[in-house]
């Protein structure tokens, strides 16, 4: 049974009248953007894979295998053949079985990243947006030194302080990339709050300060800056394969990671390109499916954008 | 009719007593860099006694919501400098302290705002924003503010209070915003209620709905309203007490209906001959006050409503008007229109 256009309508105005949140009302128009449903679709996959990445891995990403090994020599890298989906990396080490096994590596870098950035930058946010006057002026000022500088040589130059790199020394490095954008935001959407009516109206029924900046300023001001964590999600997990890539990153060759993988294939480059090609296409995927869905949120939150 | 002049009868004779918040000599002046300071509000005074009505009514920028928001204390501290008192219960409320400040407000007195949508918080449940006002003032337990929030909504005429707890204001009218935002400015009854065009984002049938639920409140509860308002109709239903201001001045203050019958200021006389009137004849102009607000010239060595003035004389450009009460009613003018002119 079909139905008809005033029955859609009708479930349409029965949704409203039966109260549902901002959340869901973005949730709805998000569910209708094609560009969010392929975003979505991309970090579905990467998420899935990188959760079952050990079962999902046909061999050991470590192991090297003697019938791989058996061809591989200076000018010949073993390609696909029985067992083994996408070859042989450059030690003989099932390829196919790595590229799975990254993908943990690139999830946990990324998230971790954002994650940490996205704390410190509320705080100072926060801070500045709510506090005004000096010390807003202060913080703004040391955020507007680090949005100088840019960010992959920030990241780059926050990295090569520590003494050994890890895998810690990269998250930290491109989660202090991320601070000054998610300070910035939000600061300048909670100075906007500030004088709005709703706030002045709380302050008017005698309101505690923090309660204001808290329950009132912050939850109005906090959209744009969750839209902005997705976005940086994509640009962590590049910048954190740049930094792999660049020797910067944890130096165990037994890790696979993306970005590892990639400046490793470099001197491969003219015996088996693929060796290059499949790592960078992974990073490209999940960065573009970041960066499609933190659009579309953008997008679905900002009620001028209703259609 | 009839039942409203009985209220107002019974209320006048509470006029008497000792007033609930006397404001004497309020002037507010904003300051920039450089620049010579504005005056938004210059000594204006008047008393409300509990119970009480009373009615500032004035055009766009004659100070109405600066004296409003001074009285508050919600005037930002830079670059403004209010000065006078603002006596309630004896304690005059401009030498308070932030924390004293915030202590009284919303709990002995409280404002309901011009915009209701804007006014609430979009993204909290309109039940959460009259909860948190009962928890923070009455000290009241979760269940317990949720409950009387439940008799708030229903007391201002929401049907369904209880589903309309967990609404968001977007979900809810326009008339039923003003209603939760009424219900939130009355949770903890306040003996003040200062409402600051409480109609004017609203249709004229939602209008007629929420002065009337705000003249049934204010006789119930006993607490006195101030109506901010530039709308004279709001004032003939409503206020006993009429200040009318111009230019961060009250140039005449009078009883409601002394004021209706016998303007005696030239801008007071303008404004209600102003009114469309449903008897008056066809094709006959409607009279105006000529110029804009922006013709006044400072009080300083003048009447400021000389430019605009239809009786000005040249004395009205020479000297300020002192204001003159007599027999309960003030008025600020040179040459007032005669008693006996309407």
């Amino acid at each position: 049974m079909t139905t008809t256009w005033l029955e859609r309508r009708r479930s349409r105005i029965d949704d409203v009248a039966a109260g549902r949140s901002l959340g869901a009302e973005a949730f709805r128009r998000l569910r209708r953007e094609p560009a969010a449903i392929v975003g979505a679709i991309i970090i579905g996959l990467f998420v899935v894979v990188a959760a079952f990445a050990p079962l999902l891995a046909p061999h050991d990403g470590g192991q090297a295998f003697p019938q791989l090994q058996e061809n591989l020599r200076p000018g010949n890298i073993p390609g696909p053949q029985e067992g083994f989906p996408l070859g042989s990396d450059q030690l003989g080490r099932d390829f196919f079985s790595r590229m799975i096994l990254a993908s943990q590596q690139t999830l946990l870098v990324g998230v971790l990243a954002t994650l940490i950035g996205l704390v410190f930058g509320v705080v100072i946010g926060t801070v500045a947006g709510a506090f005004g006057g000096w010390v807003d002026t202060v913080l703004m000022r040391v955020t507007d030194v680090l949005l100088a500088i840019p960010s992959l040589l920030l990241a780059i130059s926050v990295a090569a302080l520590a003494a050994s790199p890890s895998q810690t020394t990269v998250i930290i490095a491109v989660s202090i990339v991320s601070v000054p954008i998610f300070a910035r935001l939000l600061r300048g959407a909670m100075l906007a709050q500030r004088n709005s009516d709703h706030v002045v109206a709380a302050t008017a029924l005698g309101v505690k300060r923090p309660a204001v900046v808290l329950r009132h300023m912050l939850p109005n001001s906090i959209g744009p800056v969750i839209v902005q964590a997705t976005l940086t999600l994509a640009t962590a997990i590049l910048d954190a394969a740049a930094l792999s890539f660049l020797g910067l990153g944890d130096a165990d060759p037994g890790r696979a990671e993306w970005g590892l993988m990639l400046a490793q294939a470099q001197t491969y480059l003219d015996v088996r390109p693929a060796l290059a090609f499949y790592p960078a296409l992974a990073i490209i995927l999940v960065a573009l499916g970041f960066t499609l869905l933190g659009e579309s949120l953008r997008e679905a939150i900002d009620p001028k954008g209703r259609r | 009719m009839t039942a409203v002049h009985h209220a107002d009868d019974a209320r006048s004779t509470g006029t008497a007593s000792a007033p609930l918040l006397s404001v004497r000599d309020l002037r507010v002046a904003f300051q920039r860099k450089g620049e010579p300071e504005t005056v938004a509000v210059d000594g204006v005074s008047f008393d409300v006694a509990p119970g009480q009505v009373v009615g500032l009514v004035g055009e766009s920028g004659c100070g109405k919501s600066v004296t409003s928001m001074a009285i508050m204390r919600l005037l930002p501290e830079r670059g403004v400098r209010v000065s006078g008192s603002v006596v309630m219960d004896g304690t005059d409320l401009l030498t308070l302290s932030d924390a004293q400040m915030r202590e009284r407000r919303g709990r002995d007195l409280s404002m309901v705002f011009q915009d209701p949508l804007t006014s609430l918080n979009p993204v909290i449940p309109v039940g959460l924003q009259i909860t948190e006002v009962l928890r923070r003032h009455r000290g009241m337990g979760k269940e317990a503010a949720r409950k009387a929030a439940v008799e708030l909504l229903d007391r201002v005429g929401i049907p369904d209070p209880r589903r309309r707890l967990d609404s968001y204001p977007h979900q809810l009218s326009g008339g039923m915003r003003q209603r939760a935002l009424i219900a939130i400015a009355l949770a903890c009854s306040p003996r003040l209620l200062i409402a600051d065009e409480p109609t004017t984002a609203l249709d004229v049938t939602i209008q007629a709905q929420i002065l009337e639920l705000l003249r049934e409140l204010v006789e119930e509860t006993g607490a006195a309203l101030v109506m901010i308002t530039h709308d004279l109709g709001v004032v003939a239903g409503l206020c006993e007490t009429v200040n009318v201001l111009y230019a961060g001045r009250i140039v005449e203050r009078a009883q409601r209906h002394r004021l209706f019958s016998t303007p005696r200021h030239p801008y007071t006389h303008g404004l209600l001959r102003s009114i469309p009137r449903l008897d008056s004849p066809q094709g006959e102009e409607l009279p105006a006050i000529r110029g804009s607000v922006v013709d006044n010239v400072p009080w300083t060595h003048a009447c400021a409503f000389a430019p605009r003035c239809p009786r000005a004389l040249d004395l009205c450009r020479e000297e300020t008007p002192a204001g003159e009460t007599s027999g309960g009613r003030l008025l600020r003018c040179h040459n007032p229109v005669p008693a006996s002119a309407e």
